[in-house]
């Protein structure tokens, strides 16, 4: 089993079975095995706050929805974290690739790069930065946060923490 | 058209849909109109009450879901038509009350002046696409569409008005999401 393989499959034991997102170079692996496993529901959506609602309506039809986004994506979908998914108290995995961490990243990448803990403390979204031997652990401690606080929760992943 | 007897007559002709009614005005006057437990009322977050809907329609294929759009709303997120026309979820019909201003915020001018929805929906792949300007023409409309297998547009052309009347959702937040999931079965 590859580490895309593996990391869906902790994801589905873990309980979470809908996926949707916008594309991040950090997860190209991961969106290459949902696209090749169509089974799987992957939803491409056309932009991070998008992908909130969608997986909104997931979660309100019984899912337990994942959203996969590149950290410039959260700084896009603040308002819909805030004034959906937070305030209707909507559990939703975010899975979020950490671009510009630790600054020596393309110009594009630094200012949000540095933000990125600042965006979700600012919402008082919970989340946690995995590594790549933490990343078991840190899914199931998500997942007893979604179920604790009823709303979203993000691990922030450098490149190459998931696959 | 005024907007409340609009959607009070789609509510009139509905069974057991749910509903996502856009931010503002249009969750208000559904609140007021029928204030179902399969409501689900946006509250903020304008632009997504389609990608809720859509959501809603993938993962309960054996319900219809129903969005209660405005011209504002659907602008904010036009690529959700792109989404809805490519992965053909039969049962998602989209309504949208155009009255082609920012309602809710005063009546600042909106492109849905002078650009047909309806024919960007026809363009993005919505395989049932309707107009209707009298309430004679959308009983009709709303009848045929949800007939028929989405995904369907239903334009609707109502009056721009200074003030809605009706009152703020009574619900909290978190008790709308409780409400639509049981009413799903899924709480």
């Amino acid at each position: 089993m590859n580490r895309s393989e593996a990391f869906v499959a902790l994801l589905r034991d873990t309980g979470f079975d809908f996926f949707t997102g916008v594309p991040d170079s950090t997860f190209q692996p991961l969106l290459a095995e949902f696209a090749s496993r169509p089974e799987l529901g992957y939803v491409t959506a056309v932009s991070e706050n998008v992908a909130v609602g969608i997986a909104t309506g997931a979660y309100l039809g019984g899912k337990r929805p994942v959203i996969f986004m590149q950290n410039s994506g959260l700084a896009l979908a603040m308002n819909a974290l805030g004034s959906l998914a937070a305030i209707y108290r909507i559990p939703i995995l975010l899975i979020v690739g950490w671009r510009g961490h630790d600054g020596s990243d393309s110009p594009e990448h630094k200012l949000i790069g540095a933000a990125t803990p600042a965006l979700l403390d600012s919402l008082r979204l919970p989340y946690f930065v995995p590594d790549r031997d933490s990343l078991p652990s840190d899914v199931a401690r998500a997942a007893q946060t979604l179920d604790a606080q009823q709303m979203p929760c993000a691990l922030v992943c450098r490149p190459g923490v998931v696959c | 058209m005024r907007r409340a007897d609009a959607i009070a007559a789609v509510l009139a002709r509905l069974g057991d849909e749910l509903v996502v009614a856009a931010n503002g005005w249009i969750s208000r006057e559904t609140c007021q109109a029928s204030d179902r437990d399969a409501n689900f009322y946006m509250l903020g977050s304008m632009g997504l009450a389609a990608p809720v809907a859509l959501g809603l329609a993938l993962t309960r294929p054996e319900r219809r879901a129903v969005v209660f759009d405005g011209d504002g709303n659907l602008l904010m997120t036009l690529g959700t038509l792109a989404m809805i026309g490519d992965l053909q979820p039969p049962n998602f019909f989209h309504i949208v009350f155009d009255n082609e201003v920012y309602g809710s915020t005063g009546g600042q001018r909106a492109a849905s002046a002078h650009i047909a929805l309806d024919a960007l929906a026809r363009a993005a792949g919505y395989v049932d696409v309707r107009r209707a300007v009298t309430e004679a023409e959308l009983d009709v409309a709303v009848d045929a569409m949800l007939a028929g297998i989405g995904p369907s547009f239903l334009l609707v052309k109502v009056e721009a008005e200074a003030n809605g009347r009706a009152p703020r959702v009574p619900h909290e937040p978190d008790v709308i999401a409780r409400r639509i999931r049981a009413a799903v079965g899924a709480a």
